[in-house]
């Protein structure tokens, strides 16, 4: 009998994040975190607001430092890479899907996805054909002239998540993808989120609060003052 | 940069009120500029034209036409200095013109060169009674065929053709044999005639042979009787050239310091609207460089179309205001140097924001919003 090791997008563990208070007392934002996600694995995390879901995403995406404790993606650990070296790491093993989209105001759908490029690697043409291929699959190719204020708040949030593909990531994450969306908007993008993620094989963490939208995720994982689920 | 570039063509609008402040500051720096040059041009021709390698003045004259007496044994001192190959003789007198067809009290300022070896531009010395003037005499109804009176004894001089830029102290120039410029001299200023011989000053040209510069050899020659200048010397010794010069530099300084500032209070401004996308860019892996270069390249292009719109504006007013009527000179080398200053001014009013997109967060674009 053989054993086979599923290959991991996401191990923390022990991380914790503390923020010292002008009074000499300190916040503790994420305390003794441990999460492991596999290379394909959807991962709802879910819990009220301050519990530290974004704290916990942050230091995952490399965005903040953790305090204490080891963070590794994918086959890179970051625990003690330096503000230069999280910059490299988010251009090319990171997706981000923010809360309100934010996808460039002046740039149309092809240069919001192209502008991950612009800001890495530069690699030109191969860069043009993976954002017209990603455009092809979000069914937005013949949006993909469109200034975002030409298009509708599901067509917007399909551009962010083929930003977030565009440099093939080990990790994407996203925060609260639904909740500028109604009911039936919201479930057609996190089945578009089941359907990307699991076709690239590619890991994601989604921020939520909606209970609602979790059947779409592998699991969940709930936090609370700063604290996973064991 | 392209990111940058792409918004100034897609919101060009956000720029506007930028980029009409910023030219309206560039035109008055480059008027400012051609204020200044015009003013130094229309005192400084007639020296500047000399084509020489030395002004020659008595020594106590301290560079003063009218206090200078060379006399021809200083002279004959001066012609056998090692290296100097012509010397000639040049005086003047300051006199108010009266030009036929304008009012008793309508007088041309005017200053009444003698001289031997022509300046550049002018030619050989007219016949006795005649005259080369300026094209500034023109804005005072001055014609070629004209015989204006000069001074209190109305002695008439006839202009016979114009030349450019030989005014000296503010005042038109006019060039003439040094026999009428010491006739003028003598009906009109007798207590300041010269004996035959005898002028104000020389233009000397040549070169040294030695390791001092002409001027010190020529002053070494005649013993200190002589205070010898450069062109660039005598130039700077015209009463009020250097505080002229000193004075509008520290008014163009103080407009440069204006335009770094508007620029670099648009730009923190600019900065503070997008620090949300900032966020979003440094989140998706932007460098802080990356974003400041743009910031940079986005002033820099504003502050281009802005100089370059102004120059063309300051160019076409020069071509239409009449010569004589405001001291305006717009030289290329000033419209470009003007350019370069504000674009320099550009970048340093851009670094201001640079510590704020240093510590734009990028966890800002994660997280619930307000």
């Amino acid at each position: 009998m053989t054993t086979t090791t599923v290959a991991t997008a996401l191990r923390m563990t022990d991380v914790r994040k503390v923020y010292p208070m002008g009074d000499g007392s300190e916040v503790v934002a994420l305390d003794h975190a441990t999460l492991t996600l596999g290379s394909d694995e959807i991962v709802a995390l879910v819990g009220p607001s301050g519990s530290g879901k974004t704290t916990l995403c942050s230091i995952a995406g490399g965005i903040l430092s953790a305090t204490e404790g080891r963070i590794v993606v994918g086959d890179e650990d970051i625990s003690g890479h330096d503000a230069k070296q999280l910059t490299k790491f988010r251009q090319e093993k990171v997706g981000f899907v923010f809360q309100s989209v934010n996808l460039v105001p002046f740039l149309n759908a092809r240069e919001n996805l192209l502008v991950v490029d612009e800001l890495g690697k530069r690699t030109g043409k191969p860069a043009r054909d993976r954002a017209d291929q990603l455009l092809e699959e979000l069914g937005l190719a013949d949006r993909a002239k469109n200034l975002p204020s030409q298009l509708s708040g599901g067509q917007r949030q399909r551009v962010a998540i083929g930003r977030a593909l565009m440099n093939d990531p080990t990790l994407v994450l996203f925060d609260e993808p639904t909740s500028a969306l109604d009911t039936q908007l919201g479930e057609q993008v996190m089945e578009l989120i089941q359907n990307e993620m699991k076709s690239r094989g590619t890991a994601a963490i989604v921020v939520t609060h909606d209970e609602r939208i979790t059947h779409y995720c592998d699991r969940s994982v709930h936090i609370v003052d700063g604290r996973l689920d064991a | 940069m392209k990111l940058a570039l792409t918004e100034l063509r897609r919101r060009p609008g956000r720029f506007a009120t930028a980029t009409v402040i910023l030219s309206l500051i560039a035109v008055l720096l480059m008027f400012l500029g051609g204020l200044l040059d015009g003013l130094i041009a229309n005192s400084t021709g007639a020296i500047r034209a000399q084509q020489a390698d030395a002004i020659v003045y008595s020594d106590t004259a301290q560079a003063s036409f009218v206090r200078s007496r060379i006399e021809p044994d200083v002279r004959a001192e001066v012609e056998a200095v090692p290296g100097v190959t012509e010397v000639g003789g040049l005086g003047n007198v300051q006199l108010g013109g009266r030009v036929p067809g304008n009012g008793p009290r309508d007088l041309a300022s005017v200053v009444l060169f003698g001289y031997e070896l022509a300046p550049d531009g002018v030619p050989d010395p007219p016949p006795a009674g005649q005259a080369y003037a300026d094209d500034t005499l023109e804005a005072d109804g001055v014609e070629v065929g004209m015989t204006i009176l000069l001074g209190p004894a109305r002695s008439p001089i006839e202009v016979i053709g114009f030349v450019s830029d030989t005014n000296f102290a503010g005042q038109s120039g006019m060039w003439a044999s040094v026999d009428t410029w010491r006739t003028v001299l003598s009906e009109n200023r007798p207590d300041a005639q010269l004996a035959d011989g005898v002028f104000q000053a020389l233009v000397v040209r040549g070169g040294t042979t030695g390791d001092s510069s002409l001027p010190d050899a020529i002053d070494a020659a005649t013993d200190g009787a002589t205070d010898s200048y450069t062109i660039d010397e005598a130039i700077s010794a015209i009463p009020g050239v250097d505080s002229q010069t000193t004075t509008f530099n520290q008014i163009i300084g103080v407009t440069l310091v204006i335009a770094l500032v508007v620029i670099a209070l648009f730009f923190a401004l600019l900065t503070v609207e997008r620090t949300s996308l900032y966020g979003v860019l440094k989140a998706l892996g932007a460098k802080s460089s990356t974003i400041f270069a743009g910031l940079v390249v986005q002033a820099v292009v504003v502050t281009a179309i802005a100089a370059t719109f102004a120059g063309a504006l300051v160019i076409v007013l020069d071509l239409l205001i009449p010569p004589g009527s405001i001291p305006l000179l717009v030289t290329p080398s000033r419209v470009i140097s003007s350019i370069v200053l504000l674009l320099a001014a550009a970048v340093i009013g851009c670094a201001f924001s640079l510590r704020r997109v240093l510590r734009i967060d990028p966890a800002s674009a994660i997280g619930t919003t307000s």
